[in-house]
């Protein structure tokens, strides 16, 4: 800085920000943080990490007593269920960030938005009781036995199971949503009113406006808010792990118990002994932070870039 | 039906089909709530639920009493998120003026991308970090390290909710304030954060409503306690705790104690959230005027 004394005289007789040095501090500790907690869990894996390299994300076993771990039922779950619940909260999501983006009533659309906020605010844990004795005995009954007797030959929808793929996914879809509605209002908002009045000018319906006009602009950012939920469901825990069934297999069918890596971690780290198990199931969390690491900046690039160029069309 | 007929009719059905799925979101908010009531309601007018903290001899014959108090779950609660709180709060604070005061800085930038990620982060992650880096050295579970993992899951919240408040504030006080003379540090202390603070309440409300309900992060780190426990030295019981251990329990007279603590739970959770949310309406309000 010293050196372009001569060169900005003003710079010279600027004060320091002793401030600026301060607060700059404590906020670096939150990009520290991350780092810190991403290596600190390569490190803990290590014994892990040594013993088995890459063969750990193939392999299917899980055997504490003859030490011998593989990730891939694990991460098959987690990205069942994840998808699996995109799948069904997409359309919802997208259908209320429409409608709450339309202009007018504002009462309503306000009543609905907080609605759905509170729904980000529920527990998980209070997800997963509900979804253990509630939703998933209903889903069982009501969707899953009916789904699996009409559909005998296909084999993925057979074998209906109260704990299950199917039911955590459905509780995450419930979590999801509202991550994927706000981002979702928000980028549809951010649209240019007057690409909307265009279509109406030229005699577009409203269903043809928002399909045509709307959807399409927004469209990047609404995949990035997508890729978000996706995260976030990814790292769900404990609203999963009651439901889900806990089975360390990839099952033949999605209404079959299973695992994710969260909940594996969360059901067995406790009583994880010796050395190589408890890294095994660090590497568990390795593959998951690491994966959460990539979704979320990529969808946070991904909706910061298109609020941006909103920002600039408008 | 003309062709034009025909395009109004499906922009009509589709209008109504989203509205019909934006019912059907709502519908879990509603039956969530409900469950919880009409579940936990029974156990938690019960007296014996606070005050005993007495494991029952339950099976096979479940006396009708509930045995199993949850006040050392809601004190650890409560002592564990006020820790937290005392980190996270004012760090969050700082840094979230350091986001919006320096908002061209470059490595700005990349703190606000960090907050993102790091409020994204699993936070089963989180405890395995502060187990490896607390629990172990210490060789003791502990509602310290319980406190730490709650504590960086509500920093990031803080910091970004700080910066939404302070950017709200106009530049003209700022800038009145720098005129008069005043260093940059009491411009944003003493003059910029009384006029957001009640945006930056909001946001630490929502971190300990956020933090308070976490279940993952204690696990490994205040581990759960039988009794109840003052000294945050050692482990301690947690509300959402309670709930994730006793709903997976077969006893009847547990699981009723699981809903009752979910209720407790929601109870707070959701309170704290309508209360920053009208907070928040306020200062958006007073920001306008100013």
């Amino acid at each position: 800085m010293a050196v372009g004394v001569k060169a900005r005289p003003v710079a010279a007789t600027r004060p320091r920000d002793e401030f600026r040095t301060v607060v700059g501090f404590v906020a670096s500790l939150i990009p520290g943080l991350l780092v810190l907690i991403t290596l600190t869990l390569l490190q803990q894996a290590m014994p892990a990490i040594k013993q088995f390299g890459l063969a750990f994300l193939t392999g299917t076993d899980w055997n504490p007593v003859t030490d011998s771990f593989g990730a891939l039922p694990a991460i098959f779950g987690t990205v069942a269920t994840s998808f699996l619940a995109l799948a069904i909260a997409l359309p919802v999501g997208v259908a209320v960030a429409v409608i709450l983006a339309e202009p007018g009533k504002a009462n309503i659309r306000g009543f609905i938005g907080t609605g759905i906020e509170l729904l980000a605010a529920i527990p998980s844990v209070v997800y997963g009781i509900w979804a253990l004795y509630v939703l998933a005995p209903w889903s069982y009954q009501h969707l899953e036995v009916p789904v699996s007797e009409h559909a005998t030959f296909i084999g993925w929808l057979s074998d209906p199971a109260v704990r299950g793929l199917f039911n955590a996914a459905l509780v995450l879809a419930v979590m999801i949503l509202p991550t994927l509605t706000a981002i979702s209002r928000d980028v549809i908002k951010a649209v240019p009113r007057g690409m909307k009045e265009n279509a109406i000018a030229l005699g577009a319906t409203w269903w043809e406006t928002t399909w045509r006009v709307i959807l399409p602009s927004a469209r990047a950012g609404i995949f990035g808010a997508t890729i978000l939920a996706l995260g976030r469901a990814l790292g769900e825990t404990i609203a999963v792990t009651m439901v889900i069934g806990n089975a360390y297999v990839i099952p033949h069918s999605i209404f079959q118990p299973a695992y994710t890596l969260a909940s594996v971690i969360a059901n067995e780290f406790t009583e994880a002994t010796g050395t190589l198990y408890p890294a095994a199931l660090v590497e568990l969390g390795l593959v998951l932070i690491l994966v959460t690491l990539v979704v979320n900046i990529f969808a946070l690039l991904l909706v910061r870039s298109t609020s941006r160029e909103a920002r600039l069309t408008a | 039906m003309n062709r034009n007929d025909r395009r109004r009719y499906s922009s009509r059905a589709w209008l109504g089909l989203m509205y019909a799925l934006t019912v059907l979101a709502l519908i879990p908010l509603g039956l969530v709530l409900w469950f919880t009531i009409a579940k936990g309601l029974p156990s938690v007018i019960h007296p014996q639920f606070f005050i005993n903290v007495e494991l029952p001899p339950c099976e096979p014959s479940c006396p009708p009493v509930l045995k199993a108090g949850v006040e050392h779950a809601i004190v650890g609660t409560a002592i564990m998120v006020g820790l937290a709180s005392l980190m996270a709060v004012p760090a969050g604070i700082l840094a979230g003026i350091y986001l919006a005061e320096y908002t061209v800085a470059r490595w700005s930038g990349w703190v606000r991308l960090a907050c993102d990620v790091l409020v994204g982060t699993p936070s089963i992650a989180i405890g395995l970090f502060v187990y490896a880096f607390l629990v172990v050295p210490f060789r003791h579970f502990s509602a310290y390290s319980g406190a730490v993992a709650l504590a960086i899951l509500m920093l990031p919240i803080v910091a970004r909710t700080t910066e939404g408040a302070v950017a709200l504030i106009p530049n003209g006080l700022r800038e009145s304030g720098l005129a008069l003379g005043l260093p940059r540090w009491r411009v944003s202390l003493q003059l910029i954060l009384p006029a957001a603070a009640p945006g930056v309440i909001t946001g630490a409300l929502l971190s300990v409503a956020r933090a308070g309900g976490e279940t993952a992060p204690l696990l490994f780190t205040a581990l759960g306690a039988h009794i109840l426990e003052l000294n945050p030295g050692n482990a301690m019981q947690a509300l959402p705790l309670t709930v994730f251990r006793y709903a997976l329990l077969p006893y009847k007279s547990l699981q009723a104690q699981a809903w009752g603590a979910a209720l407790v739970l929601i109870v707070v959770v959701l309170g704290i959230n309508l209360v920053s949310r009208w907070v928040l309406r306020r200062q958006i309000a007073l920001a306008g005027q100013l």
